[in-house]
């Protein structure tokens, strides 16, 4: 087993904003490892750092075997990193865009790689088109065709899929999978569920620190959440009532039902136990990791050093 | 490290190059800057202003003083606005900018025409505006031939042949340089190839920072001095067509001379188009938005114009003017330009300037590297 991915004790201060606290990710050679948290828990800024976009202010570690404060060049040619924003040319056309990295990267053959990557992408009877024209899901895709223009040996991608439909999103991960089958280490980033479901493993960050790792089943067994899906009609008019009670941590309506989490199962029991009547039924149930997230959201919270979280 | 790879700098030449076509608005006020300034400042050249206010001080009541008087009224340069009486009112006239021009016809005047060599009127000029009296002193050479070609008769016929019969002495006042319409053309070059080319990158690069577009370029393998190299190159060449059109247009409308001094000329010509581009690549990594870059290259305009020697004799400026003067590009290219189509110099002459304008380049490529982050950080 290779460490594509083998960093320590990341730390990254913006001024006296500490946005990224001791941060270790270790992922394995082929694997997709996704990377969640919160709006401004600090994922773009740990990739960054993994690319070498950033210096860490401490920390260690390597990515593909290589320092990432020494050798992030490196790092940097057989990276490919998607950014959060879309980050190629607006005024080039999406084929001039690729020959662009083509020539970066000193690929061979340019000409027939840009030619596969648009045949690839769908995109060869558009290629004259600006990039800037595109819609957001085929800049998505485009920067994705970019990213991997140079046979990376790593993908960082940075919330990849966010605006993209559900049809087109299948299709991005069944290329992502694609890649890592053929040994490509992927670290993704995104607020979607169904996505960190379909990845080898997940990281939970939340307010700069890492605070869950593992299989999507490790965490949701990790979190020691209990929940009780009720089910009824107008379930969800029981929302408000049952969110203030003791021992309720999570209440969130799916469809027609309700999840009700907790880490006590006796409060929590005891919480729903006035709505355990016709026409409502309750039953354990498996925490969902959206579930999960909430819960731990909640948590770091509460353990955010001087009160309330910035 | 990466080392240095032509392949990466050919990327981003290309790029730019494209983006800098396709920006069709920008494109063609690059070419079109230097036809507009030239012409506008060209027409205040050219524009032969008549009938400029004029003072006259005769000191004698002749039938020559008269005559002198008719032939410059004659001319439509000069309204003769004022008469005075002494040479101090005369004086202060010219002092507060009432007149531009102050003539004084001496007392002794018709006695010296008659007894020939020596008789001469005085002709003050308000020289702070020369592109304003230059043509009205141009007319004044004449002056001598022809005022009293029908005044000299009987016993002073044979004045009029041979030497003129008088002389007249110019002093210029304010302005002892006294720029010409030639003076300023060339000197145009050099403003306004900074004005566009300092801005142009300063322009580019906050605009990669600005678009986010800075995120890729920092994630490849690229250089800086490579990203410089490419983003400059595209540049150097809209320079050279920018040089090309002004001379062109300074030698077809405005007549200015090229005596020589070509190879002095096209080394410093590219030596301060690249001092630029790279001046305006160190404004792009100081700036943090393309508004801010603009702001820069503005505030680097105004020293650039006003203490250059473009707008102002260098050598009437205070020291500590000229020393800020000294450090600034243009000055040695337009002493340089100037030197080359008005006086012909050769590399000899020439190698002061060039020398000042590579070691320019130097500096601020290096500052420019050093302070290119290549990070985001
Ligand atoms: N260059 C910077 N200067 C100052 N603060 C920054 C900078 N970059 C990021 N931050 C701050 O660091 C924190 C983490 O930002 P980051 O972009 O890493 O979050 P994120 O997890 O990617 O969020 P999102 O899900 O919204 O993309 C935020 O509070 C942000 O404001
Ligand atoms: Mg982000």
């Amino acid at each position: 087993m290779t460490l594509a991915i083998d960093v320590t004790g990341l730390n990254k201060s913006f001024g006296d904003k500490h946005v990224v606290q001791d941060v270790a990710i270790q992922v394995e050679e082929g694997r997709i490892c996704g990377f969640l948290g919160p709006n401004g828990s600090g994922k773009t800024t740990t990739l960054r750092m993994l690319c070498g976009l950033l210096t860490p202010d401490s920390g260690r570690g390597t990515c593909l075997g290589f320092d990432i404060v020494t050798q992030a060049d490196q790092i940097k040619r057989r990276t490919g990193y998607m950014t959060q924003r879309f980050s190629l040319y607006d005024d080039l056309s999406i084929a001039e865009n690729l020959e662009f990295i083509a020539r970066v990267y000193r690929l061979d053959r340019q000409r027939e790689r840009v030619d596969a990557a648009l045949e690839h992408l769908g995109l060869a009877s558009r290629r004259r088109q600006l990039a800037g024209t595109l819609s957001g899901g085929w800049k998505q895709r485009l920067a994705l065709a970019s990213a991997t223009l140079h046979d990376p040996k790593l993908l960082l991608l940075d919330e990849p899929t966010a605006g993209v439909d559900p049809k087109a999103r299948r299709t991005f991960w069944d290329e992502i999978h694609e890649l890592a089958a053929r040994g490509l280490t992927v670290l993704v980033s995104t607020h979607y569920m169904d996505e960190a479901e379909r990845c080898h493993e997940i990281a939970y960050i939340s307010y700069g620190r890492l605070i869950a790792r593992g299989t999507a089943e490790s965490v949701v067994a990790g979190s020691h959440l209990v929940t009780f899906n009720g089910e009824g009609p107008d379930i969800g008019r029981l929302a408000h009532e049952i969110a203030g009670r003791p021992g309720v941590e999570t209440v969130a309506p799916f469809g027609a039902a309700l999840h009700v989490s907790g880490t006590d199962r006796k409060a929590l029991e005891a919480a729903i136990a006035p709505f355990r009547r016709e026409p409502f039924h309750w039953q354990a149930a498996q925490p969902t990791l959206e579930d999960v997230f909430i819960h731990l959201m909640g948590q770091a919270e509460d353990n955010w050093p001087g009160g309330s979280p910035p | 490290m990466n080392g240095f790879s032509l392949e990466r700098v050919h990327a981003v030449l290309v790029k730019e190059f494209r983006q800098l076509v396709r920006d069709r608005l920008t494109f063609a006020i690059m070419l079109l800057i230097p036809i507009i300034q030239l012409t506008l400042f060209g027409y205040a050249i050219n524009f032969q202003p008549r009938h400029l206010p004029t003072a006259v001080l005769a000191q004698e009541n002749s039938r020559f003083a008269r005559a002198i008087v008719a032939a410059l009224k004659n001319s439509s340069y000069f309204d003769f606005t004022r008469q005075v009486r002494t040479p101090a009112e005369l004086n202060a006239l010219v002092r507060r900018g009432e007149v531009q021009f102050a003539v004084t016809i001496p007392g002794d005047f018709t006695r010296r025409v008659a007894r020939g060599g020596d008789a001469q009127i005085l002709v003050e000029v308000d020289a702070s505006d020369p592109s304003a009296t230059g043509p009205a002193l141009a007319a004044l050479e004449a002056l001598p031939e022809q005022a009293l070609a029908h005044d000299l008769d009987g016993g002073l016929a044979a004045r009029g042949q041979g030497a003129p019969p008088f002389q007249v002495v110019v002093h210029n006042r304010f302005n002892p340089e006294e720029i010409t319409a030639y003076n300023i053309v060339p000197g145009l070059l050099g403003v306004i190839l900074s004005l566009t080319l300092v801005m142009m990158t300063a322009l580019s690069v906050t605009r990669e920072t600005e678009r986010g577009t800075m995120e890729t370029l920092l994630a490849t393998p690229l250089e800086p001095i490579e990203v410089m190299v490419g983003k400059l190159a595209p540049y150097v060449l809209v320079g050279l067509v920018q040089t090309a059109v002004i001379l062109v247009t300074a030698r077809v409308l405005f007549g200015v001379p090229m005596m020589g001094g070509w190879i002095g000329l096209s080394l410093g010509t590219a030596l301060f188009i690249v001092g630029s581009l790279a001046l305006g690549f160190l404004i792009s990594t100081a700036a943090r938005s393309q508004l801010q870059a603009m702001q820069m290259s503005v505030f680097y305009m105004l020293p650039s114009i006003l203490l250059s020697g473009f707008a102002f004799p260098f050598s009437g400026m205070p020291a500590w003017a000229r020393a800020i003067g000294e450090a600034i590009p243009v000055t040695h290219f337009l002493r340089l330009v100037r030197g080359a189509m008005l006086k012909g110099q050769t590399l000899g002459d020439q190698w002061r300037e060039l020398l000042a304008l590579f070691a320019f380049v130097c500096v601020v490529t290096a500052l420019a590297m050093a302070r290119y982050r290549r990070t985001l950080d």
